[in-house]
């Protein structure tokens, strides 16, 4: 018999281990929110199935009583458009320093050290100060995004534009590039990837950033509602919305990796 | 005159002294391969002759004046890795070089200029045997052809002078002898003069027109670094006898060995 190490499951057997834990989570909660709602009918802490169809019908398939509005769509599109937004401009500007810094020693003598010690400032400790500076507004919410995962982002480029081979950069001054086609025709097109690369890494802070943000002064967005009908124990609806921002982050992850596999085939092929 | 001229020529870095006294002429259209141990300064030369490194002392005349001090159009340049670029197909490296020429703010080209450089890209890609290759991006294809590929791409900018650095040092022993054709027929046809580094001091007496071995003729077996390498030979190629190639094989073999002893 072989050594465990040595022991590769097959496509099914692959497939199906990484499906059982998901299926025991399920029946865990089954088994834990059966045992509570027998002893209190009007448990809120582990709802059953139908309690979530009903939250999820309600929020997303009617319109709320008060505002008229379908609230799960209305949600969405304002913590996407805000996440958008930040992390948007977030990447290019990163894009923008990161390639200057990695690129030019000069800016780099001078900005490095300012982008290094900003890297270091707790965003969240940086949330009020936007609340007072730019207002309780859209600004504040992607600021604090962007204050968040900016240096990140141009950290991470930085040190990419620097890891690209000497060899490359000095084929190119052979050829007869000057600085800025240098930048616009190797630096540039070669940290793309690397860019999506870093942007999908960054999207986890960028989520927190943004529920943190409407936790505190929203008047719609997914975070804004989750922590509203918290007051009211409202597991029913929390935990949809919770799978709910869980399945957008994935999709929005899947995407930048297929698009980044189908834009850059050269890179994804050398193995990265 | 001469194209490359060395007047006293001294490299140091601290105490370390790489090259001293390197003192030659090379006239337009010379072949010249250089070889020696590893640390003996044959990269350390090369960069010089680049203008990424500047003489600590003497002079490095490319014409007659002061080579630039950094890398341009008059030298071109294959590596023995890493000298193409990975994002560009086999025939947008080629066109590179005319694109950054003819477009010097987005070093793209389109209509008709765009339409010429593809035709010259085309002609040289066919020339060095990557006819079929055209799209392919470098990782798709073999060592070998990716030296060919470089090779095409730096000669497409027709420079004066071009600089090998062990280009065909990863490659299969049949592919090398392949690639040697290529290169010498190359510098028939484009006249360049022409610098090859290599540790194989067989293909330095085979190839090119002249034969640079770097040594250290004065060697302290317990401070090597505190004499540098020199020109300790310097041969027409196809022109010596066997007795020679054994002693310049004895005597790097002896420098090499110090020189790893010590590290």
């Amino acid at each position: 018999m072989k050594k465990l190490i040595n022991r590769q499951p097959g496509r099914v057997g692959q497939w199906a281990l990484g499906l059982l834990p998901f299926v025991l989570l399920i029946i865990a909660y089954l088994i834990a929110s059966d045992a509570r709602l027998a002893a209190n009918a009007n448990d809120k802490l582990l709802p059953a199935l139908n309690s979530f169809a009903d939250a999820i019908q309600r929020m997303a398939f009617e319109p709320s009583k008060r505002s008229g509005d379908y609230l799960l769509w209305v949600d969405t599109l304002a913590s996407l458009q805000r996440l958008a937004m930040g992390v948007g401009i977030s990447a290019l500007m990163a894009l923008a320093v990161g390639i200057a810094n990695g690129t030019i020693p000069y800016i780099r003598a001078t900005l490095s050290p300012l982008v290094t010690g900003l890297s270091l400032v707790p965003p969240m400790a940086m949330l009020p100060v936007l609340f007072i500076i730019f207002g309780l507004g859209e600004l504040a919410k992607v600021m604090l995004i962007i204050i968040g995962i900016t240096p990140f982002l141009i950290r991470d480029l930085q040190q990419r534009a620097l890891e690209i081979p000497r060899e490359q950069i000095i084929k190119m001054q052979t050829l007869g590039a000057n600085s800025w086609q240098i930048i616009t025709r190797l630096v540039w097109p070669q940290l793309m990837p690397r860019l999506i690369g870093a942007v999908r890494l960054s999207l986890g802070p960028a989520w927190l950033f943004l529920i943190a943000a409407e936790a505190i002064a929203a008047t719609e967005g997914l975070g804004y509602r989750i922590f509203l009908v918290r007051r009211y124990l409202a597991m029913d609806v929390i935990l949809p919305y919770v799978v709910w921002i869980t399945l957008l982050a994935f999709a929005i992850d899947f995407m930048l990796s297929r698009y980044s596999r189908w834009r850059y085939p050269w890179f994804h092929q050398q193995g990265h | 005159m001469a194209i490359i001229e060395m007047k006293n020529l001294w490299k140091e870095y601290g105490d370390q002294v790489v090259l001293e006294r390197l003192n030659a002429r090379v006239e337009e259209g010379e072949f010249v391969t250089v070889v020696g141990a590893s640390g003996c300064g044959k990269t350390t030369f090369l960069k010089l002759l680049l203008g990424t490194e500047q003489p600590s002392r003497g002079e490095m005349l490319l014409d007659g004046a002061p080579l630039p001090a950094e890398p341009d159009e008059s030298r071109g340049i294959v590596f023995q890795r890493y000298s193409v670029l990975s994002h560009l197909t086999a025939l947008q490296n080629v066109m590179l070089g005319g694109e950054l020429q003819n477009s010097r703010w987005l070093g793209h080209c389109v209509g008709k200029t765009r339409k010429a450089l593809q035709k010259e890209a085309r002609a040289m890609l066919d020339s060095v045997g990557l006819g079929q290759a055209m799209d392919k991006y470098p990782h798709e294809l073999s060592g070998g052809m990716q030296q060919r590929l470089a090779l095409a791409q730096a000669l497409i900018k027709k420079p004066r002078i071009l600089l090998l650095d062990e280009p065909f040092g990863a490659l299969d022993p049949g592919i090398r002898a392949d690639m040697h054709q290529l290169v010498l027929s190359l510098w028939k046809s484009q006249k360049l003069t022409v610098f090859m580094i290599t540790h194989d001091i067989n293909e330095g007496f085979y190839l090119g027109t002249r034969l640079w071995v770097f040594d250290k003729p004065r060697l302290d077996p317990q401070a090597p670094g505190a004499y540098g390498a020199r020109i300790t030979y310097d041969l027409p190629v196809g022109n010596c006898e066997k007795n020679t190639l054994t002693r310049i094989n004895r005597s790097v073999g002896n420098t090499s060995r110090a020189i790893n002893d010590t590290l």
